[in-house]
């Protein structure tokens, strides 16, 4: 895979393990801050952690308490590294450019073009780094 | 793309109207570009579902803007928060997070909130009027406002509905917008069952399969009973904001920009079209249980949104009678218990057994004392969520069978 370009939607630099969610997550009620680990009973992926991983969600969902949730996670270190999404997310967003201007943490969120998503949710490990300018995503 | 700025965006983000103003427009801007919102506009009145306790960062946040010297620069009103302040003792939890809790609603008043404490800020002095731009936050007070009133708000929540009440400025797109108001489904109340006696159930049911059915598709609903109610509004869109996402309904004959179909449609075809008949009804409201008639109760909870006076005024005279056996609890604004006071009704309330809870919710923090059975509502949306929330079985039914049941101790349909 050679490096992609996106859209930076929160800036930072970051890599991690893969992770991609199956099925859209609401943070709020979905994601337990203290440990990071899906706690939605209905999400197929429940009880797996996103501590330290580069999450692919194609789409956001849910209560706009998530976005409280996922800074209160990025805070307390249990939050993924970085998010990509193909579409605009304004709850994932605004949770981790919250966390971003509080606590200097970055976890930088880029939006990918649906042609590029197969090939980051095939690789194992992704680096990311968002700038003013764009993002760009690599094997890392 | 990028986002348009007016002069007072740019003075805003240049630091002219202080700090706080500067970060929060920012992080405005931030969010403008992640919903592609072109623009800006005035806020008239913003509401703010952030003073309920998420987290050590939902203090750090607000703390943050008080630091940089932050105050709202338009009228705002506080929703619930995680404890009563004015019944601290209610309060069951951890007493670290009940003390952070109590903490970030001070805060907000700090910053010129008003402390109002209540999800039907509509239902206080501080209600919009038709027409009206505002940045309101909490799932059935951005219903209440779009469908009942006219007013016009996108779904905002933490962080967002602040930044909006420190800059006075707010996104404009979707809702904002007329064209968007427009209802693309149409949902016809064929048949209501002929022994409810008010339209509060046949309005909770609508909400509910609203909903489930229509995403974030705005609907139209045809055919609700004539004396369906300001609080029966309430509760619909309540319910469809728990079930769903719905951000906006129309009840043609109802709400103001809803006098006909044609209206609503603002001329257009519908994609869909819903029917609903009485035995549908019946089941949606059926289901809403999880426990079947003749379970054993542990509380009654009413309020959920905040019981108005209108309310009240119904539950008055059916509490006389026999003291019920269980508890009743009803979630009401610190503005309502004070005209109650005024009426001398708090006392009657207090006498026949009911504890008056303000400022928070039962379905949002610790307050109900016994949780050792189910627990009987009204409320469509305290319905869908307590299962989750409190980890509780639920019975769903009237005002009359609520209170009926809880002289019973046990569900009973009257």
């Amino acid at each position: 895979m050679s490096a992609i370009s996106a859209v930076t939607l929160v800036p930072g630099t970051a890599a991690g393990a893969v992770f991609v969610l199956v099925e859209p997550l609401s943070f709020w009620g979905g994601l337990d801050a203290a440990t990071g680990a899906i706690i939605d009973r209905w999400h197929p992926q429940c009880g797996e952690v996103l501590t330290g991983k580069v999450l692919l969600m194609e789409r956001g969902r849910g209560s706009s308490s998530g976005s409280s949730v996922l800074a209160e996670a990025i805070r307390a270190g249990t939050g993924p590294a970085a998010i990509l999404l193909l579409t605009r997310d304004a709850i994932v967003t605004l949770g981790a450019l919250v966390a971003n201007e509080l606590y200097g943490t970055a976890c930088p969120v880029a939006m990918v073009a649906a042609a590029d998503w197969p090939a980051l949710a095939a690789a194992g490990r992704l680096a990311v780094e968002a700038g003013a300018e764009g993002a760009t995503i690599g094997v890392a | 793309m990028s986002v348009a700025l007016d002069e007072i965006d740019r003075a805003l983000l240049g630091g002219g109207h202080g700090e706080a103003a500067r970060f929060a427009m920012s992080l405005l801007q931030r969010f403008a570009e992640a919903v592609e919102a072109p623009g800006f506009i005035d806020a008239r009145s913003a509401h703010i579902d952030g003073c309920l306790y998420h987290g050590q960062v939902s203090l750090d946040f607000v703390e943050h803007l008080v630091r940089l010297g932050g105050r709202v620069r338009v009228p705002t009103t506080l929703n619930v928060g995680s404890v009563d302040l004015i019944h601290p003792e209610l309060f069951r939890g951890d007493p670290a997070l009940g003390s952070a809790g109590a903490r970030l609603m001070v805060a907000h008043e700090e910053m010129g909130c008003v402390p109002t404490y209540t999800c039907a800020p509509y239902q206080t002095l501080f209600r919009p009027g038709l027409g009206w731009q505002v940045a309101w936050a909490e799932s059935n007070a951005i219903v209440f406002a779009n469908s009942v009133l006219g007013a016009r708000t996108n779904r905002y929540g933490d962080f967002v509905d602040l930044c909006c009440a420190v800059t006075g400025r707010v996104p404009y797109y979707g809702l904002h917008l007329t064209e968007n108001r427009r209802a693309t489904v149409v949902v016809e109340v064929t048949g209501v069952p002929p022994e409810w006696d008010d339209a509060g159930p046949v309005c909770v049911a609508v909400g509910h399969v609203i909903g489930r059915r229509c995403g974030e598709r705005i609907p139209a609903i045809v055919g609700l009973p004539a004396a369906t109610t300001e609080d029966d509004l309430k509760a619909l869109g309540a319910t469809a904001a728990s079930a769903g996402s719905v951000a906006m309904f129309h009840a043609v004959g109802l709400t103001p920009e809803a006098a006909t179909l044609e209206d609503a449609l603002q001329g257009g075809v519908p994609e869909e079209v819903i029917r609903l008949d009485a035995e549908e009804l019946r089941d949606i409201v059926r289901r809403l249980s999880t426990v079947p008639d003749g379970t054993r109760l542990a509380a009654v909870s009413l309020g959920t949104p905040h019981f108005s006076i209108a309310e009240f005024a119904r539950l008055v005279p059916l509490l006389d009678g026999p003291r019920p056996a269980v508890d009743i609890y009803v979630n009401t604004a610190r503005g309502v218990l004070a005209e109650l006071e005024a009426r001398g009704w708090d006392a009657v309330l207090r006498e026949a057994g009911v504890t008056l809870v303000v400022d928070t919710c039962t379905y949002v923090t610790a307050i109900m004392r016994d949780l050792s059975g189910a627990v009987m509502t009204n409320s469509g949306k305290m319905a869908y969520y307590a299962p989750g929330n409190l980890n509780i079985e639920v019975a769903f039914g009237s005002l009359a069978d609520c209170v009926a049941s809880a002289r019973a101790g046990r569900v009973v349909r009257r």
